[in-house]
């Protein structure tokens, strides 16, 4: 499995990252949403994307955006980590497509148990 | 903070005779961190002149704070998915089926904690069984600690609450902001009664069950106090009732009048027709 931490803090990449591959999963990185389609144009579609929102250049509600157009990247898990809490966030991420929303601070535990909700990963 | 033994037995004792809880030897560190929040609050200078209080004076208040604090109140909604994977799946449609004559159906969780578990049934119900909308659903979730009770009353769940196991979706749909804690409809808050029952003590009188609840609650009794409440729960379950446990639970070897059901992967069983 693979999946793509994209969030313009490297402490926050790295935290992340290490939890995926605790889990198994293969981990790419990207510092904004921009960088983020980049990198899935050369290497395809990952099982879920971590997508923080406030990025500079691309942020994670329009990458989920921009995700959802594009055909080549359908089926792709999208899975907001951010620290946006209000309910119009969460709202307006899922209406944007994405499929999970885990508000920061995060545990593993936390990971994990959305990550099992999308039926991805060990549950 | 040391625990003198005589105070660490008194205190087993105490736990034990008003909960039924089993503390290990080993648990002295456990009474030690639990209980250091009422030293803190009530005043009380060491452990040893909170037990002496105890001692001294009968069954009141701070007895009952003390008992409570050694509960473990670990939750979270939809522990264990492939539990509500088998309520959705097999248990609401079949009990659709078999009380469709007096559209009833009872629900107990009998230890519920802060509420996460009959919450995330009752969120189950209202998505997916309208139908029920129509019926008679009591829904009963109680426990032995008036904290997590209350909290569960009040359904006001913390951010790191809402964040474990709580599809988003559900979160928009049946949640409302409260400053940083997050407050459940007051739709679903009414679909569940709450009241305080003692396991280990007698219970109210329940209405015939279909659906008992016992999840992660047992395995802190001993097998005496286990076969008695698996008895209990025999006589106040509807032919053909589920009783379901937390994942690594089971009746075997303690009350073999019960029979796992078929489902697979999920700890749910009802009583062996005779
Ligand atoms: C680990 S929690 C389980 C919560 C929930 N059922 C779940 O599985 O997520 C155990 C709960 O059992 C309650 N409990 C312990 N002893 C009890 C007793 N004698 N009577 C009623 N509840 C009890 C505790 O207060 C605690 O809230
Ligand atoms: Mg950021």
């Amino acid at each position: 499995m693979r999946a793509i931490v994209i969030d313009d803090s490297e402490a926050i990449r790295r935290i992340l990252r290490n939890m995926m591959t605790a889990i198994g999963f293969e981990v790419i990185e990207a510092k904004n949403g921009r960088d983020a389609l980049d990198r899935l144009a050369t290497i395809g579609c990952v099982d879920v994307a971590l997508v923080d929102w406030n990025m500079p250049d691309l942020n994670g509600y329009e990458f989920v955006v921009a995700v959802r157009a594009d055909p080549t990247l359908n089926g792709m898990r999208l899975m907001m980590v951010t620290s946006e809490t209000e309910l119009q966030s969460v709202a307006a991420a899922l209406n944007a497509g994405a499929d999970e929303y885990v508000m920061k601070p995060f545990t593993k535990d936390v990971i994990l148990e959305k990550l099992a909700l999308l039926g991805i990963g060990q549950s | 903070m040391m625990l003198p033994n005589a105070d660490f037995e008194y205190v087993r004792k105490l736990v034990r005779d008003r909960s039924a809880i089993v503390l290990d030897d080993g648990k002295t560190y456990l009474v030690e961190s639990r209980l250091g929040p009422i030293l803190q609050r009530e005043g009380f200078a060491s452990l040893t002149e909170l037990v002496a209080a105890l001692r001294s004076a009968p069954y009141h208040d701070l007895h009952r704070r003390v008992v409570e604090a050694l509960t473990t109140n670990e939750t979270s909604f939809f522990r264990d998915m492939p539990t509500f994977d088998a309520l959705n799946l097999h248990v609401f449609p079949d009990l659709i089926q078999r009380r469709s004559v007096d559209r009833q159906i009872n629900l107990w969780c009998a230890a519920s904690s802060s509420g996460q578990e009959p919450y995330s049934i009752a969120m189950i119900l209202r998505e997916n069984f309208p139908i029920l909308s129509t019926w008679v659903v009591r829904h009963i979730a109680s426990d032995l600690n008036m904290d997590v009770l209350s909290k569960a009353k009040d359904g006001v769940f913390s951010q790191l609450e809402v964040n474990r196991g709580l599809p988003a979706p559900l979160l928009v749909k049946y949640f409302k902001k409260r400053g940083v804690d997050w407050q459940i409809s007051d739709d679903i808050r009414r679909m569940i009664h709450f009241s305080h029952v003692n396991l280990a003590a007698d219970w109210p009188q329940f209405p015939p069950m279909d659906v008992v609840f016992m999840r992660n609650v047992l395995i802190y009794f001993d097998v005496a106090t286990k076969r008695s409440i698996l008895g209990k729960i025999r006589r106040i379950l509807r032919p053909g009732g589920y009783l379901v446990l937390g994942s690594a639970e089971t009746t075997l070897n303690i009350d073999d009048k019960f029979e796992r059901v078929a489902f697979p992967r999920v700890p749910f069983y009802r009583v062996k027709k005779t």
